[in-house]
């Protein structure tokens, strides 16, 4: 079937097969390999991208839905070389160890800071509970997001 | 990890979806949000020939006031419930109930629709649906017929449904003054489902004796139910800690509760007292205000 999908900010058109997950659509497609597969079970957020600005795991999509939308992965985030405040949190707080988690975990922060722009440690918690890291035990997260977040204001 | 193949139709109204589901019958399922329905394709607990994709029908994805009632369309995404400002106001119980759904990457995905059509017995919605006696709307190649929350929900994972069959909305009376109601959650820790959740609606009378008592139950057994022996503990009663704790004694009565590692019946069943007392003492709260 062909689809239409908007991948950070480039129109592209592409004959998929309906089963394909649109997580296989990003890294096998399109080619953009920043997008993780952990659980495959709607579990761990690695998969974590934006349909049309909302946080959605693409390992539970299938491309055929994101037919139309607009999406962004993690390499959509950085501009003119710069990178994200997020991402630049991330480096600057120690958010991560194998990096595994990490382009799920800023995406749904991409969300949450979109919602809230002050949000409380505890407001991170609660939009970050679809993510698992094995690494960091989330404090360092939490104050990645929340060097973000100021940065943003 | 994907799906076995199928063919894939996307519908743009719900007459679309009504003659694609016609043309294809056994051999075909909507798909909504997707989240419950794909992960069973992945683990090839299902394998429906041809996916019906209902997911871009706007005439599905309304909030509206209509005639004094709130109606809530199947394809409305639990975030949406969960931020909707009409919801939060009038149907405070069933935003509770959305707001705690998985995750947000779940809630930006799943629908009202597809929670209630699939019917899981841990599902929070049922509750929720139950206590605000909610009526669904569902519409078939017979004509629209509309179904009591109370006669939706059948057994573990059947509703009062026809295959055929779409659901289309469900509308529910705003709180009135006077009344409160709540969700309470206690979620299985691992997969965020309930293990048992309550939703309770009380209206006080002018004498300020309990009036209406509603009361919602999900996980305890095969399917979410409404608690009648709370619900008749409790009417005519002022509002005290006694007899809240009396009525709410009777939250299990009569079910075959559910046992698996996470919890079992008995604990099931104590939560269920529990979360059924602290949900009534919530809703009673909110009546005041
Ligand atoms: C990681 C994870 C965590 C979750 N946690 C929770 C939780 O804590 N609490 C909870 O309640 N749920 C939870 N869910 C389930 C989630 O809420 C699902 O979104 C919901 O159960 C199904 O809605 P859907 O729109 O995704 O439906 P789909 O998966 O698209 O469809 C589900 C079923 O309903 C049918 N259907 C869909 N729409 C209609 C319609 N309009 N008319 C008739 N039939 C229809 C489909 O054919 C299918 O059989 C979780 C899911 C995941 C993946
Ligand atoms: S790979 Fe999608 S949630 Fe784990
Ligand atoms: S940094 Fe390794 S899983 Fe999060």
């Amino acid at each position: 079937m062909q689809v239409k999908i908007t991948v950070n900010g480039q129109p592209r058109e592409d004959a998929v097969e309906p089963r394909m997950l649109l997580v296989h659509y990003l890294r096998d497609v399109a080619g953009l390999t920043g997008t993780h597969v952990g659980c495959e079970t709607t579990l761990c957020g690695a998969c974590t991208i934006l349909m049309n600005g909302q946080a959605v795991k693409s390992c539970t999509m299938l491309a055929v839905q994101a037919d139309g939308a607009k999406l962004t992965t993690i390499e959509g985030l950085a501009k003119n070389g710069q990178l994200h405040p997020l991402q630049e949190g991330f480096w600057e707080k120690h958010g991560l160890q194998c990096g595994f988690c990490t382009p799920g975990m800023i995406m749904a922060a991409v969300d949450l800071l979109s919602r809230n722009k002050n949000p409380s440690d505890e407001e991170i918690r609660h939009a970050l509970e679809g993510n698992l890291c094995r690494c960091t035990g989330y404090q360092h997260i939490v104050e990645a997001v929340q060097y973000a977040a100021h940065k943003m204001r | 990890m994907f799906p076995a193949t199928f063919e894939y139709h996307r519908a743009h109204s719900v007459k679309d979806a009504l003659a694609l589901l016609k043309r294809f019958g056994q051999d075909a399922k909507l798909l909504s949000g997707g989240h419950s329905l794909l992960p069973m394709m992945k683990l090839r607990l299902a394998q429906p020939a041809h996916l019906i994709d209902i997911g871009a029908v706007g005439e599905l994805a309304q909030i509206a006031e209509e005639g004094g009632k709130v109606v809530i369309g199947a394809g409305v995404t639990h975030q949406q419930i969960a931020d909707s400002a009409l919801v939060r106001g009038k149907l405070q119980a069933l935003a509770e109930a959305a707001a705690q759904i998985g995750d947000v990457q779940v809630r930006n995905r799943g629908t009202l629709g597809g929670s209630l059509a699939h019917a899981d017995p841990a599902a929070d919605y049922p509750a929720a649906v139950l206590a605000l006696e909610g009526e669904v709307k569902l519409e078939g190649a017979q004509g629209t017929r509309t179904v009591k929350a109370q006669d939706f929900f059948v057994d573990l994972l059947t509703t009062a449904m026809n295959p055929d069959e779409i659901l289309r909305q469900v509308s529910f009376s705003p709180i009135a003054v006077g009344t409160g109601c709540a969700y309470l959650k206690r979620p299985q820790p691992a997969s965020g489902f309930a293990l048992v959740g309550v939703a309770a609606l009380v209206s006080l009378g002018r004498d300020g004796s309990c009036e209406k008592v509603r009361v919602g139950v999900t996980g305890l057994g095969s399917k979410a139910f409404r608690a009648a022996g709370v619900e008749s503990a409790l009417a005519g009663k002022k509002p005290e800690a006694n007899a809240i704790a009396a009525a709410a004694a009777h939250a299990a009565d009569g079910i075959d509760c559910l046992s698996d590692i996470h919890a079992s019946a008995d604990f099931r069943a104590e939560l269920a007292r529990v979360y059924t007392r602290r949900a009534i003492e919530k809703a009673l709260e909110r009546c005041a205000r």
